[in-house]
């Protein structure tokens, strides 16, 4: 079993990345039909260089990353620090409604949303962008950073209080240093569900301002280049080393 | 008021509004919007905006037969996008847990779930470079045959259900993994000694043990499935067609939004169903 089963854990790696390493090698094949012989080349990613509409719409989803990261991770932090410490009506509730935003079909949350921000005037465009990924991101970032606080010991806090510190000090100098590899976990979580999200931001963004994975899909459909395969690869890179920057943070997949 | 709540509930409160606030414009209204737009016969914007209530989106759904059907096409690929996720996945996590030991494990658990973490959209191009005609998989397959063969997968349903596995897969190996994992080892080793045979071991010790696990993914892979439509779209052409899609072109060509909520409400209630159903072995799953 011990032979076989590694052999089909392969086959899976094989299957899981093969397309993916396909797509990279492509970018750097020289023929515009991604015909063989493979001849090397930088062309394509030349071309990237000096096309406008993907290096406006990158710049964009980056900055839409950014600012997700930075409003989900305050939001997030403080919810997770409630949640944690204190013991109200309604706590179970609370962390029930945290299910939907992950659960439910991005493509049902992205046409509801759709429909109420232009009901109340908003629209389409960055802002509506913006509100959608920080609603996605927020379910994420509570989950990292509740599963980081369940391993401080409240007693600390209590410590601290009782030698006189304010809430405020216990909470930044205290509760905060202790989860702070939570908070980048959920921080970088939050900017990959940003930076990679597509079914949002395809309904909700103006054609004139798409994000990178709507640009891309636009063209996808017109037709695809060897210049999708270079920009394709770069995201891929770059999400790729950020889920793994988390996964050092969180622990995760370690033993537990 | 600030005498009713006690100190620790406004502390709270004060902490929680931000997150639960954003969470309730950006999601929950929507929702409730979305269901009062199905009732609706026309988009209401405008000044000279000219619409009533009515039900009749909900009956174009159960009058025409024309969605009712989508949607069940769309279930089936669910369906069949779960059961293989499944049957590739489980003995992969399996191994994982049961076989392989110290720090290789750790990395290849990780190799593993990390592209579900990469852009799904890139993904499922990456699948469209690899399946078109003539593309590298038409030319491996030939250079390993004595015979010409045209493989055509590309814009046909099997493209859809090879782009939606590789998007999903890594979702029941992780769950199962977890399961798995929690298996105690002196439990098989007990059987083991007591002369059990492998495949008895299997099935009345680890898959039972395992099956919240399993289940989890399993859930957590259909739903998405079902309200796929980015997939179908690009890896399937013509064939393409699915429920999703169609929710897609309300919003985005025909702009019929009324309908569009209307089949959205009806997905979400589908959905709610699955997740209802499967809410306690959810549960169990996370612990």
């Amino acid at each position: 079993m011990g032979v076989l089963g590694c052999i089909w854990l392969v086959l899976i790696l094989v299957f899981l990345y093969a397309p993916i390493l396909i797509m990279a090698m492509m970018s750097f094949n020289e023929s515009q039909f991604y015909q063989l012989p493979f001849k090397f080349s930088l062309d394509w990613y030349e071309a990237l260089a000096s096309n406008d509409a993907i290096k406006t719409a990158a710049i964009r989803s980056v900055l839409i990353a950014i600012a997700t990261t930075v409003i989900a991770t305050t939001l997030g932090t403080a919810a997770s620090i409630a949640l944690f410490r204190y013991s109200f009506p309604g706590k179970r509730v609370l962390q029930v409604l945290l299910f939907p935003p992950i659960a439910i079909p991005w493509l049902i949350t992205g046409t509801a949303m759709l429909i109420f921000f232009f009901g109340i005037g908003l629209g389409r465009g960055t802002p509506s962008v913006l509100i959608g990924h920080v609603a996605l991101a927020l379910p994420y970032v509570i989950v990292v950073v509740s599963a980081r606080l369940a391993t401080f010991d409240p007693t600390l806090e209590e410590a601290a209080r009782s030698l006189g510190a304010s809430s405020w000090t216990v909470t930044m100098r205290v509760t905060v240093p202790w989860i702070l590899p939570g908070i980048i976990a959920g921080g970088l979580f939050a900017f990959a569900v940003s930076f990679d999200q597509f079914v949002v931001s395809y309904f909700l963004s103006e054609p004139g301002d798409a994000t990178l994975p709507v640009l891309i899909y636009t063209s996808i459909r017109k037709g695809f280049t060897p210049e999708i395969n270079a920009v394709s690869t770069i995201i891929i890179v770059i999400s790729m080393a950020i889920m793994l920057l988390a996964a050092r943070f969180s622990n995760f997949g370690g033993d537990r | 008021m600030a005498n009713i709540l006690s100190q620790d509930t406004r502390r709270a409160a004060g902490l929680l509004t931000p997150a639960y606030l954003w969470l309730t414009v950006a999601i929950f209204l929507p929702l409730a919007a979305m269901l009062y737009f199905s009732f609706l016969s026309d988009v209401p914007f405008g000044p000279e905006a000219d619409w009533y209530y009515t039900s009749e989106n909900y009956r174009a759904f159960f009058e025409t037969g024309t969605y009712a059907s989508l949607l069940w096409k769309s279930i089936k690929l669910g369906l069949t996008v779960t059961v293989i996720c499944v049957l590739l996945g489980f003995p992969c996590a399996l191994v994982l847990a049961k076989v392989i030991q110290g720090r290789s494990r750790e990395a290849l658990f990780l190799l593993i779930i990390l592209p579900f973490w990469s852009n799904s959209l890139v993904r499922i191009f990456s699948w469209a470079i690899v399946l078109r005609g003539n593309g590298v998989l038409e030319l491996a397959v030939n250079w390993v045959l004595p015979f010409d063969i045209r493989l055509g997968l590309m814009f046909t349903p099997t493209a859809v259900v090879i782009g939606l596995v590789h998007s999903y897969l890594p979702y029941v190996i992780l769950t199962s993994y977890l399961a798995l994992q929690a298996i105690d080892n002196s439990l098989i080793e007990a059987a083991r000694s007591m002369g059990a045979k492998r495949l008895t071991i299997l099935w009345r010790i680890i898959l039972p043990l395992s099956m919240p696990g399993l289940l989890a993914g399993a859930v957590l892979i259909f739903v998405p499935v079902v309200g796929s439509f980015m997939e179908p779209r690009i890896l399937g052409g013509r064939f393409g067609t699915y429920y999703g899609t169609v929710i897609e072109d309300q919003f985005t060509a025909v702009f019929n939004w009324p309908l569009g909520a209307a089949l959205s409400f009806i997905l979400l209630a589908v959905v709610l169903v699955i997740l209802a159903l499967s809410s306690p072995i959810l549960r169990n799953a996370r612990t």
